[in-house]
């Protein structure tokens, strides 16, 4: 029975605002809002949504590269999201990170050997040339030749650097590694080459993916299961088939209707699309009620007002919309608390995961 | 060998002829543009795919003069726009024909809205250049504009600054700005590539409604296939500096000629239909244009390559009507199930 590696429940990062002259904070950017979910052991889990909903900061959260504002994170069994920084360095090893801008990410200075051997030198006792033969083995697994190891990022292609930096995030034998948005810089034929190289590492050394990326296409092919956020919040959670064939929230389902089919048949044929007016609100200052409520084709009364929970509506689905709850559907009064927010903290029914059992059900691979 | 257009040429609106366009480097040559033939009619849209450095951006940018001498220099060719070839037109009447004759539309709309100018003031300074009218006319013709493109409260927003407005929003004023003089050619160089797939969608049922309402043509550049089955009529697939596959929309998606076109669409994969195990790749990178081509561009990565690729650049040949494709293999002219039993 495979185990979730990675836990996390309610998660909140929110970025203070300052302002005048004395640098009084006013508000805050709630990137990452409340989000719950499980990573099993061996599984990727696609995080999809448009540009600035929070996947990076969630992804970076997860990680404990900020420090977070609220809820908690448990990876291989150890809960990290209180911890100082300092007692995170020996899970370092553990958990990885792959950016989007491979030229960004590597220091232009350090030779490729350097820069994959980097984490071995900060990380471990090995002596010189049990890492020269480490950053070789590296090089081999990723598929970048031994014979440029002494040479410079600006040397390679886009498709190579991104190589390089996943050699960088697999030298530490990481059992889970956050790609974020590793293929958006990339041209087409070469990112399904980096997508087939994470996938032959991911069954050789059963590494456990968050794969962030804007690309609904590219997410069913490499994911498990997938979740959408929606400014700073998870709006759908669900294996991979049931999210593309079944979508339950308005937000995915205009997502996946505005994405583009490469075959001129099935484009002609989409004139029922669902194209959404309007841009997505600022997270320092999302609407009352459903954050989607703005731009939501199918908008309710209820939704000016009341958060919708975050429901488990089939084996493994979750959705938080008030359509797909019976206290709320087509209703146009109030639950009976009916105070924004006040039903995500209720623990009636079956809500926001409380635990790991009920939230990977489904396509447990 | 220029071909690839059905109907008399004398319908085309444009018509690009062996367009071949070099950047003198320190570091050598790089040939951008390799004998480009193309054409458009008015009311088509024209979509043209290929992966970054194949030379979309150098090809259209050199219609209208707008590559930098040094390093640039268009070496030769015909770009005759109703006739009139502008690769000898004067610096005078190019400015006249780039935001009158021609519209543009670039990749990220921050680097060519001014920020320091209002949106109002981009949109009339051409509408009163090209077309002569008045302060007042060219403002009524700058609110019309801005509502076309789904801008709400148009009126309200001219006094606005390219930084209030959202990206998507900054590319609906940037087509504002392209559709102001009721350009012939309308050519859009990655429109939506920055841009989140739905805001992707307003803006290309935009591009549909307006098609049919102005009557244009558009020239569509993008990577992304998926955007070209969707809208264009025709499309040229583009590699190593070269047109290398020209067909319309149906032919090129379901029957493709040249290999390249074969392996990019496999490679995609899609929000619907069969979810493939593995993703097929194109092994290997692009080539290098250090030098004019002599043998086929994609050589070092077709699955099909024999002797003769290596020492000939294939020219395109007609394969079905309307259809050209620049490759040797006889399944280039026999179709997919050839094509598939010889790979
Ligand atoms: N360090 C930061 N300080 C303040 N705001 C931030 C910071 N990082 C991200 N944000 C804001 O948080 C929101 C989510 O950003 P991000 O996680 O990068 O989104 P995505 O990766 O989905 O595009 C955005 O509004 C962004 O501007
Ligand atoms: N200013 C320049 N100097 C030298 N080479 C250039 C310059 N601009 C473009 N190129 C080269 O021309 C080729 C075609 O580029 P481009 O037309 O921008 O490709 P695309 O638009 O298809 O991505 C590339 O190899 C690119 O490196
Ligand atoms: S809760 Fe209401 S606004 Fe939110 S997604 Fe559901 S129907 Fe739309
Ligand atoms: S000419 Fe040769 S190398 Fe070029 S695409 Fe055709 S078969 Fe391949
Ligand atoms: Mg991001
Ligand atoms: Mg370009």
């Amino acid at each position: 029975m495979t185990r979730p590696l990675v836990e996390v429940r309610d998660l909140k990062m929110h970025f203070p605002i300052y302002s005048g002259l004395l640098r009084r904070q006013v508000g805050a950017v709630k990137a990452v809002d409340g989000v719950s979910f499980d990573i099993l052991e061996g599984e990727t889990l696609g995080l999809v949504g448009e540009s600035g909903c929070g996947k990076s900061t969630c992804g970076r959260a997860v990680l404990r590269l900020y420090d977070i504002t609220g809820g908690e994170i448990v990876i291989d069994g150890r809960a990290i999201g209180s911890d100082p920084q300092d007692r995170l360095r020996d899970m370092r090893p553990t958990m990885q990170m792959v950016f989007q801008d491979p030229q960004a990410s590597l220091n232009p200075r350090m030779t490729v050997g350097a820069i994959i051997g980097e984490p071995l030198s900060e990380h471990t006792r090995m002596s010189r040339s049990e890492r020269r033969e480490r950053v070789e083995e590296l090089m081999d697994q990723v598929g970048l030749n031994r014979a440029f190891v002494n040479r410079y990022p600006h040397e390679f292609s886009g498709g190579q650097r991104q190589r390089i930096g996943i050699a960088r995030a697999l030298a530490l034998n990481p059992k889970f590694i956050v790609c974020d948005e590793p293929i958006a810089a990339l041209d087409v034929s070469i990112q399904a080459q980096v997508v087939n190289l994470l996938e032959e590492l991911q069954d050789r050394l059963g590494l456990t993916y968050l794969f962030i990326s804007h690309d609904l296409s590219m997410v069913r092919h490499i994911a498990d299961r997938v979740a959408v956020m929606y400014l700073g919040k998870v709006v759908e959670l669900a294996p991979r088939d049931a999210l593309y064939s079944e979508p339950l929230h308005p937000y995915t389902q205009a997502l996946l209707s505005a994405v583009p089919e490469p075959d001129p048949m099935l484009a002609g044929q989409k004139k029922d699309r669902i194209v959404l007016q309007g841009d997505v609100p600022s997270p320092a200052n999302p609407p009352a009620g459903c954050n989607f409520c703005t731009r939501c084709p199918k908008v309710m009364e209820v939704c000016h007002r009341i958060d919708p929970a975050f429901l488990e509506i089939a084996p493994g689905h979750w959705s938080a919309c008030h359509l797909h709850d019976p206290a709320h559907r087509g209703t146009v009064e109030a639950g009976p608390e009916g105070t924004d927010n006040e039903n995500a903290g209720r623990p009636a029914r079956r809500e926001a995961p409380a635990n790991g059992a009920s939230i990977q059900q489904g396509d447990a691979t | 060998m220029p071909q690839g257009d059905t109907g008399s040429e004398a319908q085309n609106v444009l018509d690009v002829r062996d367009l071949h366009t070099v950047f003198r480097t320190r570091s050598g040559e790089v040939h951008a543009v390799n004998s480009v033939n193309f054409s458009v009619k008015p009311g088509e849209l024209l979509g043209v795919v290929g992966e970054s450095g194949s030379g979309k951006s150098v090809t259209m940018m050199s219609l209208i003069g707008l590559l930098p001498s040094p390093p640039a220099e268009v070496r030769s060719g015909e770009v005759l726009l109703d006739g009139e070839d502008l690769l000898k037109a004067s610096p005078a009447r190019l400015r006249d024909v780039r935001g009158g004759e021609i519209g543009f539309i670039f990749q990220d709309p921050m680097t060519s809205l001014n920020p320091v100018f209002d949106v109002g003031f981009q949109i009339m300074e051409p509408i009163r250049r090209h077309m002569g009218l008045n302060k007042r006319q060219a403002r009524d013709r700058a609110i019309e504009l801005l509502d076309l493109v789904g801008i709400p409260g148009a009126a309200g927003r001219l006094g606005d600054y390219p930084h209030q407005f959202s990206g998507g929003m900054r590319q609906r004023v940037m087509i504002a700005i392209a559709l102001a003089c009721d350009p012939k050619v309308l050519i859009a160089d990655e429109p939506t590539t920055a841009l989140d797939v739905t805001i992707q969608a307003q803006i290309l049922e935009i591009i549909e409604d307006l098609r049919q309402k102005l009557g244009m043509a558009i020239v569509w550049i993008t990577h992304d296939l998926g955007v070209v089955a969707g809208i264009a009529d025709r499309v040229l697939v583009m590699y190593g500096g070269q047109i290398v596959e020209q067909a319309p929309v149906h032919p090129l998606f379901n029957d493709p000629r040249h290999p390249y076109t074969r392996a990019l669409l496999k490679t995609v994969p899609s929000v619907s239909g069969a979810r493939a195990a593995k993703l097929q790749v194109i092994a290997g990178q692009p080539p290098i244009l250090g030098a004019a081509p002599s043998a086929c561009p994609f050589r070092d990565r077709c699955p099909l390559v024999f002797d003769r690729c290596h020492q000939q650049n294939p020219p395109r040949e007609i394969v079905a009507p309307g259809h050209d494709a620049a490759c040797f293999h006889p399944s280039a002219r026999t179709g997919r199930e050839v094509a598939e039993a010889s790979a």
